[in-house]
């Protein structure tokens, strides 16, 4: 497991990198990737590219990161979601509170 | 400041025992001595010196069995022993070590090696005891959490299975630790005799998956048994637990409402897999959807309560099932998946043993036990298959006026909104007479008041209702209306007066809907099963009498009840 994060040149926008699987044992990296940076981005990018697997204790870190984000105010894309990853996505129909893509 | 180290030195000559003890003693270390082996393990046993140097060779008992003993008498703890020997052969040097030894010295003694030697023996002997410690804490720490979870347990157990996941038209599949995953499975019998079912996962494992279980299972409970509806129920776990859970604590859930009656099952899926209706009949197999995000994650402003109806017949069966099913791994890693759960669904002739087979194909596909596994199937039986369920009420002991009468007017705004259902019950059921009808009270007033709203106020025909689509129709149509209403008005009149040594209650319900045909609405009712219907027939035989205005805008039913018997124990107390 190794969550890794990028700012934007301008600082607006972080993005967050996922490898391997996503579930409860990446919890304190999750967080570290966006609480320690020195930047306060605007919007926040989780690139799922590298993630194998997700489950439902990563749904309950991607609420904890959006509720950092500022709750209903969140701008918080999901990228490059594999089928299975967005099949999961959708049972919980997170949809409803992150942009999927 | 720990006591100092403690060597006891074995030795049965007398000038070396001397020369050791100087060296040892110089060291800052208390110093036991013995002349022979015998003299050694009795010291041992009463002083309990640290480390030994041993002797190997010295009479009345040798080295070799003196050290043997005191290993044992050691038990767990690490006593270090450093034989003293001249014996050179690696023969005589190994069986030291198999004796339990720990080390040896060879004579005659340097001062620096056997002060390293001691000190390193101590160091060995320091790790062990931490590593016995650390063992002992653990171990109490585990056996302490055992004892929590078996409590909990307990005391879940009381809650969780207060309810009739024991009824027949219900099998089910969960692990006995399934409070523990975070799976929750409960059932409870409406008033009026339908039936709630919840199938619930929480996120993550252990106690934080465990905690919020208890609080949804009384809601769930609690409401059900005072006639709130489905989406009523759904609307208050939503909000409690988004209350009382940490963000990122949710639960996923399919809740069920069964009307053995209206023959109706109403599901919400927020956030589970795919569930499934299955036809008797046709064999036709509809999928539940996830439609909802769990609950416990939105604002009550944003809960969408919104739930499919489905049309029901008698032997139509529902499977509910947690991602622990599908993601079922074998010993190759490989998930169940859900083609080959619906693999089984196809392959299945008898319709009744198809939770048999669903339970079969896992086990076989998982090889050996990991069990994280829920499952339900909840069939739709004749009502009168079914036990009769007594409702829960609190009782202040005190009895209740009765006589009195008292009106509501529900208005548009109102009816939009709000269940006037469990208040009415609530009310009615403060009369102890009453109670055992409960059930029956509260279907004829859901009844009535379901034709005053859709038919009287709304103006929906229930002929709509003759086909699965027309009934799926008829819901759409009943949501878009009550969306929109914007007049007209249902109202309940209660009367309750005292009849002899019994008593009577009438109960009116008049809508503003333009009315109807009385009579032909009894011959049609009299002449053919339809999918609608249903319910006036239903009410006709629950109450006592029952009768239209002839401008059919209003209906009076009555329930009277001879003189109370007082039961045996309270005319004990009354003597």
């Amino acid at each position: 497991m190794a969550i890794t994060s990028q700012p934007s040149a301008d600082g607006q926008e972080l993005t967050i990198f996922i490898q391997g699987r996503f579930d409860f044992g990446a919890h304190q990296e999750f967080r570290d990737a966006y609480e320690r940076v020195n930047v306060t981005p605007k919007r926040y990018v989780v690139d799922l590219q590298g993630a194998t697997y997700l489950d439902s204790s990563a749904l309950g870190m991607l609420l904890l990161l959006r509720d950092h984000a500022g709750g209903e105010r969140a701008q918080i894309r999901l990228i490059h979601c594999s089928p299975d990853v967005r099949k999961i996505l959708s049972i919980s129909n997170f949809e409803q509170l992150f942009h999927i893509a | 400041m720990p006591s100092p180290l403690c060597i006891l030195i074995a030795e049965d000559s007398p000038a070396d025992r001397m020369l050791l003890a100087t060296i040892v003693g110089r060291q800052g270390y208390r110093v036991l001595t013995a002349g022979n082996g015998l003299e050694a393990i009795m010291i041992f046993a009463r002083e309990r010196p640290h480390m030994v140097l041993m002797d190997a060779l010295m009479p009345l008992m040798d080295g070799f069995e003196a050290a043997r003993r005191i290993k044992q008498m050691a038990g767990e703890e690490l006593v270090p022993i450093i034989f003293l020997t001249s014996l050179t052969e690696s023969e005589a040097l190994a069986q030291c070590l198999d004796a339990g030894g720990d080390d040896f010295l060879a004579k005659p003694y340097n001062r620096v090696i056997l002060d390293a030697k001691i000190k390193a023996m101590d160091r060995l002997r320091r790790l062990q005891a931490t590593v016995l410690e650390q063992r002992d804490l653990i171990a109490r720490h585990n056996e302490h959490l055992l004892n929590e979870q078996r409590v909990a347990k307990a005391v879940f157990d009381k809650v969780a299975h207060s309810g009739c996941l024991d009824a027949p038209n219900i099998r089910y599949l969960q692990s006995p630790y399934a409070l523990f995953n975070g799976d929750l499975m409960l059932a409870a019998f409406k008033p009026s005799g339908g039936m709630h079912v919840l199938l619930g996962d929480f996120t993550g494992h252990g106690l934080p998956a465990a905690i919020g279980a208890m609080p949804l299972a009384e809601v769930f409970y609690g409401m059900t048994a005072k006639g709130y509806s489905l989406a009523e129920i759904l609307r208050e776990m939503n909000a409690k637990l988004k209350r009382i859970l940490p963000v990122g604590v949710f639960c996923c859930a399919v809740m069920l409402n069964l009307s053995f009656q209206r023959r109706v099952v109403e599901v919400w899926n927020g956030g589970l897999p795919d569930g499934y209706l299955r036809r008797l009949g046709s064999g036709e197999r509809i999928p539940l959807r996830s439609r909802h995000l769990p609950l416990g994650i939105l604002d009550s402003s944003c809960f969408d309560d919104r739930y499919e109806i489905y049309p029901m017949e008698t032997g139509d069966r529902i499977f509910l099932l947690s991602d622990g099913v599908l993601e079922t791994c074998n010993l190759g890693g490989e998930c169940f998946g859900e083609e080959r759960l619906l693999g089984v669904f196809a392959a299945n002739c008898q319709p009744d043993l198809l939770f048999g087979e669903i339970q079969q194909a896992l086990s076989a596909f998982r090889g050996e036990a990991q069990d994280d596994v829920s499952l339900i199937e909840v069939s739709l039986m004749e009502q009168g298959q079914l036990p009769h369920s007594p409702l829960i009420f609190s009782d202040s002991g005190q009895d209740f006026p009765l006589d009195w009468s008292v009106g509501f007017e529900f208005r548009a705004e109102t009816l939009k909104h709000f269940n006037p259902l469990p208040y009415l019950l609530q009310l009615l059921l403060e009369v102890q007479e009453l109670r055992l009808r409960g059930s029956v009270l509260y279907t004829v007033l859901a009844e009535l008041y379901s034709n005053a709203l859709e038919h009287g106020v709304m103006g929906l025909d229930s002929s709509l209702k003759r086909d699965a689509q027309g009934f799926a129709e008829y819901y759409r149509e009943r949501r878009a209306r009550l969306a929109n209403l914007c007049d007209g008005y249902v109202r309940f009149h209660l009367d309750l007066r005292p009849e002899g040594a019994g008593g009577r209650l009438s109960i009116r319900v008049e809508d503003s809907g333009p009315g109807f045909d009385v009579q032909r609405m009894l011959e049609r009712h009299a002449s053919t099963e339809h999918l609608s219907g249903r319910g006036l027939k239903l009410v006709r035989q629950l109450a006592d009498r029952c009768s239209w205005a002839p401008d059919g805008r209003s209906v009076c039913v009555e329930f009277s009840w001879p003189a109370r018997h007082n039961p045996p124990d309270c005319q004990l107390a009354q003597e």
